[in-house]
């Protein structure tokens, strides 16, 4: 039988001792920390189930406030993604243009956008709003979310578009040129429609981003999403139920965000796997290790897809 | 036109310190409790592995917001608890850093886990048949070769964080973001202005920083 890891050695009558001693330590200590949290939760008397009732067993404060809430985040984060697709494949294949006077712009918006944090964006969105349109009231914070998210997560896309085309085969390329294809065929008709599936896994990691960042929306610009309405829920309550008012919105975040994770890694596992396509595949871990001005260093490009 | 650019009105330079603060001190903290998480990760106790990985999984699929206003509401409002400071204003910069310290540090993990699989596993093999034990591969042989291959992805995590702190002006912390929302409210002819002012900052902040770690990643990176 072989070592579990490379790190240590099968564990003989000794190591699995201590292997119980350690377990029975850490165990010791986490039930410490838990005992402590709950002496405070006691203490504030937030271990009351009237505390927990309203998020826990009432039906009505999910009917009224969380699940209107978890819809506005669902259009929110829907709504971006569906405009900054476009945007994104716009400027990842602009910045690979032969033409320098059409490369050089497309790439300094990309890394200006990637480098400004998306809740300035949003705040400005919402003031520019306020001043330059007649948005009504009432639906500007979407707007401004939206359009802070779409800024944002464009550029994103379009780095994940341009490491989709550049993970296609080469001999795509050659192919397309050879019977004769005009540059703007072959990305229209050959490296584009492969590079979306390869991208597949890549954009369905991104919105879990994307859903994470739409509680900025709420906490900031006060737009009625899930976090938003969780604080309603709770002043309705009568306001002292926060631990159970975040608990049980955590638990909604994790539930929808664990299961994007695992539809992306499933469909990246799956594009592996497939002898169909060309295998090329944009991984998830892309567009969390994306930061502005690393790849004119060359500290990481494209081959982080396979980590 | 540049009139509210006053240092006395509104505090540009110190709105931005505060964000270098965030960063810094939860950089720091990240690292350590990133460092630790991954010992775990990987250690031979399963009851470490599966903590380490299930506090992974539920710390990333929460939204930063969310642990941030936490931290401030639930600890120190409901439950009392504070690390430090006197008024309410320092106390929600220390719980945001714990906030940001909680969240970024599951992303050092997943890059350090990263590196500690880029190391050849001849490297542990030889470590091992030295008679070394689990602390002493990882600490002694792996993970130094580990960190050097993942300056990179560390320094992007980094500069995430930057961008991250922003988030603290929920909970009141004076930094740059809190700034240019009570900016743009008040100086309403000039938001253009004082949106590429505070873009500019992000820029002047992450940008170098990028650069200079790029550098530093290939310097120290183990040739192979």
């Amino acid at each position: 039988m072989s070592a579990p890891s490379v790190l240590y050695d099968q564990p003989g009558p000794r190591a699995k001792q201590r292997n119980i001693i350690y377990t029975v330590l850490f165990v010791a200590v986490l039930a410490g920390v838990l005992w402590w949290a709950l002496d405070l939760m006691n203490d504030a008397g937030q271990l009351e189930w009237v505390k927990w009732e309203p998020f826990f067993a009432d039906g009505t404060t999910w009917t009224t406030y969380l699940l209107p809430g978890l819809q506005a985040t669902a259009i929110a984060a829907g709504l971006a993604m569906v405009i900054a697709l476009p945007i994104g494949a716009f400027f990842g294949i602009a910045r690979m243009s032969d033409h320098r006077a059409v490369r050089a712009p497309a790439g300094i918006v990309v890394e200006f956008f990637r480098a400004v944090p998306v809740l300035l964006l949003m705040v400005f969105a919402n003031e520019a709003y306020a001043l330059f349109t007649d948005i009504e009231r009432d639906v500007r914070p979407l707007y401004a979310v939206v359009t802070g998210l779409v800024l944002y997560n464009a550029s994103v896309l379009a780095e994940v578009v341009r490491a989709g085309i550049l993970a296609l085969p080469k001999g795509q390329t050659e192919a397309a040129l050879a019977v004769g294809m005009r540059k703007g065929q072959l990305m229209t008709n050959v490296l584009l429609p492969q590079s979306v599936t390869a991208m597949l896994p890549a954009i369905v990691s991104q919105l879990v981003v994307i859903v994470k960042d739409t509680a900025l929306g709420g906490a900031i610009l006060g737009y009625a999403e899930l976090l938003n309405e969780s604080g309603a829920a709770n002043s309705n309550a009568g306001g002292t139920s926060t631990i159970a008012q975040l608990t049980a919105v955590a638990i909604v975040y994790i539930i929808v965000n664990a299961a994007l994770t695992w539809l992306a890694s499933w469909l990246e596992r799956r594009m592996r796997r497939s002898k169909k396509s060309t295998g090329a595949v944009v991984g998830g871990g892309m567009v969390e290790e994306q930061a502005p001005g690393m790849h004119l260093t060359g500290g990481r490009s494209g081959e982080s897809g396979s980590a | 036109m540049f009139d509210f650019l006053d240092p006395q009105e509104y505090d540009l330079l110190g709105a931005f310190w505060v964000t270098v603060q965030l960063t810094v001190y939860s950089a720091i903290g990240s690292l350590i409790w990133g460092t630790i998480l991954v010992g775990m990760r990987v250690s031979p106790v399963p009851m470490m592995r599966g903590f380490a990985s299930a506090y992974i999984t539920l710390v990333r699929n929460t939204p930063l917001t969310v642990i941030i206003v936490a931290c401030s509401l639930v600890l120190k409002d409901t439950l009392g608890f504070t690390i430090a400071g006197e008024t309410v204003e320092d106390q929600n910069f220390w719980l945001a850093i714990l906030g940001f310290v909680a969240y970024t540090s599951t992303f050092v993990c997943e890059s350090l886990r990263a590196g500690i699989n880029t190391v050849p596993v001849g490297q542990a093999e030889a470590a091992r048949a030295l008679g070394l034990g689990f602390n002493q591969v990882l600490g002694i042989v792996v993970l130094p070769q580990a960190f050097r291959s993942v300056v990179a992805p560390l320094s992007s995590v980094l500069i995430a964080l930057t961008k991250n702190t922003t988030v603290a002006s929920a909970i009141g912390v004076a930094e740059a973001a809190w700034l240019m929302k009570e900016m743009t409210e008040n100086e309403s002819d000039a938001i253009l202005l004082v949106f590429a002012i505070f873009a500019l900052g992000f820029v002047v902040l992450t940008l170098p920083t990028g650069l200079l770690l790029g550098w530093v990643s290939r310097k120290v990176a183990v040739k192979r």
